[in-house]
């Protein structure tokens, strides 16, 4: 009743805006009309600590800094990449890279944009003294002395980074990677205007400031309340760009985010509150969508010396993932069209093939019934309880999944002991193995295999069940040199599944809501990168 | 802040009790007598019987799922007296949930019952804390006096101007969350105030003829503390005390609401109302009822507190 | 007077120093470090953070430091979280928001309070005391974490006469729902308070012989018995002025007022150790500050209180 009361109120807001237009345009393109005020309006769960591009590290700001910023490619609706500043790309041996920049590039002051300003920028990103969270990122493209440079045992100008002209970039790597374009598009390798943050240092991010080379320019911000992006007429493609305004909402509470929006003070919002998404799909299918978001959520299984001995045996393991009800998880818990997990890699990253997995065709009763066998078999069962204890960070989300995936493992005897921590405590215990279990998730940093199965190299740092195979290794190390690597990784995953490196539970979707007025919007970008240039209000 | 610095400062300067026997007669002659302090205690009685013997009518475990629900909470979640036709509630007899389930349906009763005994365990042996340290530092600095009341009772100011709860929160996040920590935590916030009424009480017991007595037979000092400051001083402290449980309680919620307070499956008062206030879109049962539980005990300790200050306080209303 | 204001002055000092200290202590002995991340930063990376931000450098140094530039230029330090700002900037953005709706409750929270305790009081058992009692029990009882959505869902949801959230500058608007949550509980205790104190004077001696004396009620009341009332109101706005600070974490959080309140919280979950330690200097210092405010203000009023 009361759901309903919010609605109908909802939508009355809704439709009294609606009216009150007078002033009619026309898109371009498609012709339809046009709303009279062209702003975008969204919510933001936390204050993004930084917009400066080389210093952003979460997702919050991405957003901002692909709007105020513009790196060589950018992606459409459907995440291909599409020109950015960047006008052609090209490359012989997947090793040396050349970029041709637009030469009508600007900056929101006039300067022309160029090469340099790449170079210049891509040289802050690795130098230590910029100090910067995701220097990782610039060694993870490869490029040549990238690593030595962040370990501070050569000169940021030794970067495998040069401006060949004003209008030439090129980029040399240390080791041939064909999806380098596809890593381009990241926030990390955005320009940014090298006088300005000379003149101004930490402040040049300030409003009074900034200089940039996006769609948007600053024109507001207040620490965790709201900030506020205005059309920069500077920007080479002004004349298509159509939304006036763009603001960003900071509220904490996925509750309070969600009566707001519903009271229309808003257009979008992610990160909806747990459990609502059939309920808003049911009553404006509209307006709430699920799309496939490359993200991974797993179970950590600790191989390592200091988890439990049990855990180092690979039916125990099986075990355990064969009795996670995984539909019982999407369907009833997250209800949002999240799809059950049998391999690390996201379904829908491009061009991989999931292999089939054996246990992903069998009903829940084989499964259960296999998992007592190999439990029974290592010893371990109802008589012989195995007591593990399972770590998450404080989320509802995750609270709900480890109770009821402890309540699924119960008739195996496992008993489990939840321990929920804060976020930087939870990072501490995962990455010194102070675990049996830990929930994780992957998220890819751009659309390839390798960005989810590289956590699992013996070597990444990120390992932190500690697992260990020189298959596994040897496979992604042949994928690197291959030129189709896609089988490669197709077998790596194979391999995973037959050791169960780690638990799969599910693959995300990205669920939000987004007023019906709003069109254009990407839809199809398993990344969620989204850019307000594309979009636009129609008239109701 | 329940218990008010002006309710310290007006217990403080009270004088101290008269003999004994008479007075506590006297008092709770007084304290029947008040209609709303009786139902008061009524009120708690029957929290207290709800937190003891509910484990026993509970038909489920706090932690046991009923999967058969699970994701539809909203529709067939609800408190399972509401059954009927017009709704999905499956009936008592078929799942027991009286109070329904919580979003991840569980049962509610078994939860809340839990809820209720940690949240009472917190209430009270917060207070005792706080009681039994305020108490003995007070007393001892009252009946030393000089150069020693001088000290301990900067030290109290110092503690006084220190942000508690901010390094409650502190504490709970570089400790890890426990019941113990939350316990310490929170009992030794409010030790201070008990402390400056205990001191002022015992300022003035010190002069009085038996205490005079003991001292002039050579008694300890400490056991003239323990066995004739304490006990006299016994009537302010409960009042003080009763009226300090809810104000723990209310701690504990606000710890809960900011996701510090018991590991799951454990749960309190604070956190099922801070998930219900979460649910109210879904279904107002999982607020509505454990803020029922909350806001009636709440109201109890008030008017029991009250009319134990009312009944113990020599001046006549 | 002025040499007990100098003295408490004087006292705030070394208070403040054992709380750096503590704090500090705290910090280093929190599990996690602020550069943490999912993605595991590189050693390296993590060397030059390090590096940057002084946390290389011995405990005693840091410390030091970290003293000697509040004292010196008033400067505390960078945020570790925000990247672009540094403490000073954070407080300056956020505490005049905390203060104005701060402000706005306390006043409302002491005004309808105390009027409603004193009210109660001279009418005592009529249905207007009863009303009243009711109320203040009530308001204290509900949680502003169930209040402040509770609110939204009225006044935004259902009626669309407020904003759900934002601060905008302070307009009034915006101001209404975090002075409602914040300021009701405080109301209520002070209602309480302000009642049963009024009760004392009203029966006690000096009162009769007004009425002996046969003065009008209002005289009474006005003259005689509102000020000894209040004494207790008075010392109960220290703990209500700390207990406001402590609720601001809420109204920050559901209405994205933007104060400081959310610091509180957030930043130690996020060791952002710069903002950890200016949100507890500045706590520290207001809470001596108000307190040494209600000393001096009750020693005005009651003039048997001697320094």
């Amino acid at each position: 009743m009361t759901r309903n009361l919010m609605l109908t109120t909802a939508t009355a807001v809704l439709l009294a805006g609606g009216t009150m237009l007078t002033a009619q345009q026309t898109h371009p393109e498609t012709g339809e009309t046009l709303a009279e005020t062209q702003v975008f309006k969204y919510r933001l769960l936390d204050q993004f600590p930084t917009i400066d591009p080389q210093l952003i590290e979460e997702t919050a700001g991405g957003h901002v800094a692909r709007q105020l910023f513009e790196g060589l490619l950018t992606q459409d609706a459907e995440g291909s990449l599409r020109p950015g500043v960047a006008t052609e790309w090209s490359s012989e041996d997947n090793q040396t890279w050349t970029f041709k920049l637009r030469e009508d590039a600007r900056w929101s002051n006039g300067d022309p944009l160029t090469a340099n300003d790449f170079v210049y920028a891509w040289r802050r990103a690795a130098d230590p003294a910029t100090a910067s969270e995701y220097a990782w990122y610039v060694e993870l493209t490869q490029m040549e002395g990238a690593k030595e440079i962040i370990e501070g045992n050569a000169a940021p100008d030794t970067l495998g980074v040069r401006a060949v002209d004003d209008h030439t970039l090129e980029v040399t790597l240390s080791q041939p990677l064909p999806y380098f374009p596809q890593m381009a598009v990241h926030y990390t390798l955005m320009p940014t205007h090298q006088a300005t943050i000379e003149e101004h240092g930490n402040d040049w991010t300030d409003p009074e400031n900034i200089v940039v080379n996006g769609a948007y320019k600053l024109a507001e911000i207040a620490v965790n309340e709201f900030f506020r992006l205005e059309k920069n007429p500077e920007y080479w493609g002004a004349e298509d760009v159509i939304i006036e305004e763009v603001v960003g909402y900071v509220i904490n509470d996925a509750n309070q985010a969600l009566s707001r929006f519903q009271a229309g003070e808003f257009d979008m919002m992610d990160d909806l509150p747990v459990g609502s998404y059939p309920d808003l799909e049911e009553e404006s299918p509209e307006t709430a969508h699920a799309v496939p978001r490359l993200c991974s959520y797993y179970y950590t299984v600790n191989q390592s010396e200091s988890g439990h001995e049990a855990l180092k045996d690979p039916n125990v393991r099986k075990a355990l993932s064969y009795a996670v009800r995984r539909e019982v998880i999407v369907d009833q818990i997250l209800q949002a069209g999240q799809a059950p997990a049998y391999s690390f890699t996201h379904w829908a990253t491009a061009d991989f093939e999931l292999p089939t997995i054996d246990y992903s065709e069998w009903s829940q009763d084989e499964r259960m019934q296999k998992a007592m066998e190999l439990m029974k078999e290592a010893g371990y069962g109802p008589d012989n309880p195995l007591d593990l204890d399972l770590i998450y960070n404080t989320s509802e989300n995750h609270k709900q999944i480890a109770i009821a995936v402890s309540q699924m493992w119960k008739p195996l005897g496992v008993n489990i002991t939840l321990s929920n921590y804060e976020w930087q405590s939870y990072l501490d215990i995962r990455g010194n193995q102070q675990f049996d279990l830990a929930r994780s998730a992957w998220c890819a940093d751009y659309n390839e295999a390798s960005t989810f199965l590289d956590l699992l190299s013996s070597n990444n740092a990120n390992n932190d069940g500690k697992y260990v195979s020189e298959e596994f290794d040897t496979l992604l190390d042949e994928a690197a040199k291959a030129d189709d690597p896609q089988p490669l990784y197709t077998q790596a995953e194979e391999v995973l599944a037959r050791d169960m490196a780690i638990i799969p539970i599910y693959h995300y979707t990205q669920n939000f809501v987004l007023d019906p007025t709003i069109k254009n919007w990407s839809m199809e970008n398993a990344e969620n990168n989204w850019y307000v240039k594309d979009i636009y209000r129609v008239a109701e | 802040m329940v218990v008010s610095r002006s309710q310290s400062a007006a217990l403080a300067a009270s004088a101290p009790m008269g003999p004994p026997r008479s007075l506590w007669a006297d008092a709770r002659a007084r304290f029947f007598r008040n209609r709303a302090a009786v139902g008061g205690l009524v009120v708690l009685g029957l929290v207290a019987a709800f937190a003891i013997f509910g484990p026993l009518v509970a038909q489920h475990s706090i932690e046991e799922i009923n999967w058969n629900l699970l994701g539809k909470v909203d529709d067939a979640g609800g408190p399972c007296f509401l059954s009927g036709p017009s709704n999905e509630i499956p009936p008592c007899s078929e799942t027991g949930h009286w109070f329904g389930t919580d979003a991840q349906a569980r049962d509610l009763f078994a939860r809340t019952v839990q809820g209720t005994q940690i949240s009472l365990m917190v209430g009270v042996v917060g207070a005792l804390i706080a009681v039994l340290v305020g108490t003995i530092y007070g007393a001892v600095s009252g009946y030393f006096g000089g150069r020693l009341d001088n000290v301990m009772m900067r030290v109290v100011d110092v503690l006084m101007s220190v942000p508690y709860m901010f390094v409650l929160i502190l504490l709970l996040v570089v400790f890890g969350r426990s019941i113990l920590m939350l316990f310490i935590g929170i009992g030794l916030i409010s030790w201070l105030d008990m402390a400056r009424i205990a001191r002022g009480q015992t300022l003035s017991l010190r002069g009085r003829d038996f205490i005079e007595a003991a001292i002039a037979t050579g008694v300890h000092p400490f056991r003239i503390i323990l066995r004739h400051i304490v006990p006299n001083l016994l009537g302010v402290v409960i009042v003080y005390a009763t009226l300090l449980v809810p104000s723990m309680i209310i701690y504990e919620s606000f710890i809960s609401f900011l996701g510090l307070g018991v590991q799951e499956p454990l749960t309190s008062w604070g956190a099922l109302i801070n998930e219900g206030a979460d649910q109210m879109r879904q279904g107002l049962w999982m607020l509505l009822i454990p803020l029922f539980f909350f806001v009636v005990s709440l109201f109890g300790f008030f008017f029991v507190g009250d009319g134990l200050r009312d009944a113990l306080d020599p001046k006549d209303r | 007077m002025i040499a007990f204001i100098l003295r408490r002055l004087l006292f705030a000092i070394p208070v403040l120093l054992i709380l750096i200290v503590l704090t500090f202590v705290l910090m280093y002995t929190a599990p996690g470090s602020p550069f943490a991340s999912d993605r595991g930063v590189p050693p390296a990376v993590l060397a030059n953070l390090e590096r940057e931000y002084g946390l290389d450098r011995p405990f005693l140094a840091q410390i030091g430091t970290y003293i000697w530039n509040i004292v010196t230029q008033f400067d505390f330090g960078p945020s570790f979280q925000y990247r672009d700002q540094d403490v000073n900037d954070l407080i300056e953005q956020g505490f005049p928001v905390t203060l104005t709706y701060g402000f706005w409750s306390f006043l409302v929270a002491v005004v309808a309070g105390g009027t409603l305790g004193i009210v109660a009081a001279i009418r005592q058992n009529t249905w207007l005391d009863y009303f009243a009692v009711g109320i203040s029990i009530g308001a204290q009882v509900l949680p502003n974490f169930v209040m402040a959505p509770i609110l939204v869902l009225i006044f935004t949801v259902w009626l669309g006469w407020l904003p759900g959230g934002g601060w905008q500058g302070g307009q009034i608007e915006y101001l209404i729902m975090p002075v409602i949550a914040l300021s009701t509980s405080f109301m209520a205790s002070i209602a309480r308070i302000a009642r049963a104190s009024m009760l004392e004077v009203m029966t006690s001696n000096f009162i009769r012989t007004a009425r002996a004396k046969g003065l009008p009620g209002r005289t009474i009341v006005l003259r005689h018995a509102l000020k000894p009332a209040l004494l207790p109101v008075i010392s109960y706005l220290g703990p209500a002025f700390v207990g406001m600070i402590t609720g601001s974490v809420v109204i920050d959080l559901y209405f994205s007022t933007g104060g400081i309140g959310q610091f509180f919280v957030a930043s130690a979950l996020n060791r952002d150790y710069g903002v950890m330690m200016g949100i507890t200097v500045l706590l520290g210092a207001l809470t001596i500050l108000f307190n040494l405010l209600v000393d001096i203000l009750y020693a005005w009023i009651d003039p048997k209180i001697r320094y």
